[in-house]
């Protein structure tokens, strides 16, 4: 059964929780058998900068991705399906994909906000028609999903990697979006426990600067310099390059905030609020109050709802770790 | 280990709780404290404010006490070094959402913001202000001051008509009332404020007040001073409610106590709303007589409470024909004031001016209706609510606790039994009931007690055996306008389901209106209507139509139809929707 082959391939969920696919699938399987119906979702929101290896796989391998949701019906014997689009690639994909989905019970939905909607919980309120907000956990999706239903939810590329694993065709790679300050940027496929630095080598992508990256998507992803390049991606697959000498760590931290200042809910104090102060300390022209930057960090990275908060403190902490800020 | 129970360690303190509790629940119960702004026990958890984050042993982040539910061997700290910085900070952005006005505010006792900072060490101006240029809207008697709020929609969730929404996303979010137009193809409903002004006592940092709350209480002393005779009456939620904001125990009686308190603010005459009710039930219960002996609409709805009666004309004006056309008690009590007493102490009625203490935010809007004008008069000239009248007598150095009590004035200081109750859900239904059955069998009930329409249920609903009639009256009683909701959706599907419907907008009813004083939730409600009903229990006389002032007045001053309908009855309208003012300051409101 699929299941078992998910637990034997090690798949973990490509969005990048890296949460056990087989896991998810047993949890809404036994939900299933309680309450006797459940969906299933392909989420396809990918929201955060510098990751774009959805789009490409929307592009190139849509039948797997079909396949893959298939499957996840069949096993779960799901009501239906949905695969949640970010707005520009539903009108890019609708055609292709629904000429390959035909009768199956897979519906395409063109995604409500913005980057929050690749949060679950906030994507399953979006599909319901409510504000697009967080949910509070527990119940899980897999408990109480879409409509109150057990509900599984995986990433694009977990479904065509399902599709992979169901025809024996897979080899633990994953999908990586390279970008930034390189002459070879897009999308590679690789083993998922390969080092940083050897996949910029491979790609070509090797910079001859000095140079910092930021890895696990282009705003929420940690800060990494040289010295940690052998370790393997982890969270979203994006490797961006940054030049050490060139770039302006309170201009990068500027334009993260800016991101999470137009993406943010509002519904909790620690992002709505110190998103706004963070913004508010950073466009003044004075210079910064760091125990201030840090103490509205960690009131973000501890206190907030939602992963996004948290990933505004993980990225911004990493940064102010590493790098000197320049005056 | 008990069944039903866990053992849980908080702040190294081992407890038993039960095991559905969230944190916050199990912590409360033993008399821990955990911080809380968004957290209201009559609302549902939404973990907005974060200010409950406790840390839990093998947990990575701190976690909501609000939302956590405590499992076997948790090892829970509500307090550290670690968590109490982090709420600090925490603290210090909601100040700065937070424009302080805590002289004029319905917090400035016990404001849970200020006791915070002062716990953890805050500086409420580490950031500028951030709502300053924020909007002030006045909808009737509610004012809505954005540059307060701190975003954490009790007042949304707690609207009983959805017209507060929030609107807007992120740092921008604010809430709203419904500036909505009814479109009938995008299923959009116009909607109105009923002026319950539960948001009110829901808000945890008086975002949301009367108008006039502060500015406006000292009005009628003004009257005075240009020579009016300063009348006073006060509802019967009053008395089980004000002691508290003097430290009081909750439900703790204290009716001479304002009366004497009334006097020393200087009022010439002081009167129970509770007689002015036993007035109201000798109507109604003629009214609900004559409708079932003459085959008339029914069911018969009752109208004291404002909120419902807006509710009706706004959002439901095919149920017109069903509220019943006796006025409320504060409203009758001024109709009696400027006409039979001021006859009987031979004054021109206009030299009267008539305060009423009132646990409701709507009887201010109902005593400015057109419609129940005496010979060009209002009935009642100035509204106060309960809390307003607490912060009159703080003012004015009058303290409830040590004042001795007095006795009210004659004619309306001796209300029966039946009056009092009027004060909380199922009072007004059980007053009636007392009195529609001496007038359809021709005598008493043989116990006054009517157990189904008492207590805290949403709905109550019961069958009054009529034996001469060989009939069953099917009555229902609903509190807070959800179940007044189901209660009309179960009469859409049959009209005939009852005969007749007590409906109060304020869950508990009066005890639990807008108007009350801070905090409340449903035990305290509860302390509030048990008062009641031991006065209740305690009076000699129990039905309204033994208080021989009542039968008195009817019989020998009301002797012409068109005075009695002057003073006892009105009629209904369809309402539009009331205006959206927009303020300079929140201490600028209209009335």
């Amino acid at each position: 059964m699929i299941i078992e082959k998910l637990k034997e391939s090690g798949l973990k969920g490509r969005s990048g929780s890296c949460f056990p696919t087989w896991v998810k699938w047993e949890a809404v399987l036994k939900a299933k058998k309680k309450v006797g119906k459940c969906f299933v979702v392909c989420n396809a929101a990918e929201g955060e900068p510098a990751v774009f290896k959805d789009k490409y796989l929307l592009e190139t391998y849509p039948e797997e991705i079909i396949n893959g949701i298939k499957i996840a019906i069949e096993t779960l014997d799901a009501e239906k399906a949905f695969i949640y689009l970010r707005n520009s690639y539903f009108k890019k994909f609708k055609k292709t994909l629904e000429k390959i989905i035909g009768n199956d019970p897979i519906e395409l939905f063109a995604e409500t906000g913005g980057y929050l909607c690749g949060e679950e919980t906030t994507l399953m309120e979006s599909v319901v028609g409510n504000r697009n907000e967080p949910r509070i956990r527990p119940p899980f999706p897999t408990e109480a999903g879409l409509f109150g239903f057990p509900t599984l939810i995986n990433n694009v590329e977990t479904f065509y990697s399902v599709s992979k694993i169901e025809k024996g065709q897979y080899s633990r790679t994953r999908f990586y979006c390279i970008s930034g300050k390189v002459k070879n940027p897009g999308v590679f496929e690789f083993p998922e426990d390969m080092p940083i630095g050897e996949i910029l080598e491979q790609t070509n992508n090797a910079p001859l600067f000095k140079y910092f990256v930021q890895v696990g998507g282009g705003a929420s992803g940690g800060i990494m310099i040289l010295e940690e390049l052998f370790n393997p991606v982890e969270g979203a697959a994006s490797i961006v390059v940054y030049d050490q000498v060139e770039t302006n760590p309170r201009d990068l931290m500027r334009k993260w905030i800016n991101f999470y200042y137009n993406q943010n809910c509002g519904k909790c104090v620690p992002c709505r609020e110190g998103v706004y102060r963070l913004k508010e300390m950073l466009d003044s022209e004075e210079s910064l109050n760091l125990p201030l930057v840090r103490a509205v960090l960690n009131v973000l990275g501890q206190f907030s709802f939602c992963p996004l908060g948290k990933g505004v403190a993980f990225s911004m902490k990493s940064l102010l770790e590493r790098v000197e800020l320049k005056k | 280990m008990k069944p039903g129970k866990v053992k849980i360690i908080i702040d190294d303190k081992e407890i038993l709780v039960d095991t559905r509790q969230t944190i916050m629940e199990a912590a409360k119960e033993n008399g821990i404290e955990i911080p809380g702004l968004c957290y209201h026990p009559d609302l549902d958890v939404k973990a907005n404010c974060r200010m409950c984050m406790v840390e839990v042993k093998g947990t990575r982040c701190p976690q909501t006490a609000c939302t956590a539910v405590v499992q076997e061997g948790m090892e829970i700290k509500t307090k550290g070094q670690k968590i109490n910085r982090l709420r600090k900070f925490n603290l210090e952005l909601i100040f700065a959402q937070h424009l302080l006005e805590c002289d004029d505010c319905v917090w400035k006792w016990n404001c849970l913001l200020l006791k915070y900072a002062k716990e953890y060490n805050v500086k409420k101006t580490r950031f500028p202000d951030r709502k300053k240029e924020r909007p002030i809207t006045q909808f009737g008697p509610i004012v809505f001051d954005q540059t307060k709020c701190i975003d954490c929609r009790n007042c949304v969730e707690v609207c009983p008509v959805n017209y507060l929404e929030v609107e807007g996303r992120g740092s921008d979010i604010g809430i709203t009332p419904s500036r909505a137009k009814s479109c009938l193809l995008k299923k959009v409903e116009e909607k109105d404020c009923i002026h319950c002004g539960q948001c009110i006592v829901h808000c945890p940092v008086g975002a949301i007040e009367t108008a006039g709350e502060f500015e406006y209480s000292e009005r009628p002393f003004e009257a005075k001073k240009q020579g009016k005779i300063l009348v006073a009456e006060f509802a019967p939620a009053v008395r089980s409610s004000l002691g508290e904001m003097f430290g009081m125990p909750y439900g703790e009686v204290v009716t001479g106590k304002v009366t004497a308190g009334l006097r020393k603010l200087g009022f010439d005459y002081v009167f129970d709303t509770s007689v002015s009710a036993d007035f109201t039930t000798v109507e109604e219960a003629m009214e609900l007589a004559e409708r079932i002996k003459s085959g008339g609409k029914l069911p018969m709805f009752t109208s004291c409470c404002p909120s419902w009666v807006k509710y009706v004309e706004f959002y439901r004006p095919d149920l017109l024909p069903n509220l019943t056309i006796v006025r409320s008690p504060q409203i009758i009590m001024g109709g009696l004031l400027k006409t039979y007493f001021a006859d009987r102490i031979k004054v021109d009625p206009r030299k009267l001016e008539v305060v009423s203490i009132m646990p409701c935010t709507a009887k201010k809007f109902e005593s400015r209706r057109p419609e129940l004008k005496i010979k060009d008069m209002y009935p009642v000239d100035f509204v106060l609510t309960t809390r307003e009248l607490g912060n009159l007598f703080k003012k004015h150095k009058i303290d409830l606790k040590t004042i001795e009590p007095e006795l009210l004035d004659d004619p309306f200081g001796m209300p029966s039994g039946a009056g009092i109750i009027y004060g909380t859900s199922g009072g007004v239904m059980e007053a009636a009931l007392r009195t529609v059955y001496f007038l359809l069998c021709g005598k008493d009930l043989e116990c006054a007690n009517l157990e189904q329409v008492r207590g805290a249920e949403g709905i109550k609903c019961m069958m009054a055996e009529v034996p001469v009639l060989n009939k069953k009256i099917k009555v229902a009683v609903a509190a807070g306008m959800e179940n007044a909701r189901k209660l009309l959706k179960i009469l859409d599907n049959n009209p005939s389901a009852y005969d007749y419907i007590e409906i109060m907008a304020c869950p508990n009813g009066c005890v639990g209106g807008g108007g009350q004083p801070l905090p409340v939730d449903n035990v305290i409600r509860q302390k509030r209507s048990e008062a009641l009903y031991g006065l209740d229990n305690a009076s000699v006389i129990r039905l309204a139509h033994k208080n021989p002032v009542v039968m008195d007045v009817l019989k020998n001053y009301f002797t012409t139809e068109k005075l009695a309908h002057s003073v006892f009855h009105t009629g209904y309208k369809k309402k539009a929707k009331t205006k959206i003012m927009k303020l300079k300051n929140s201490r600028e409101s209209i009335l």
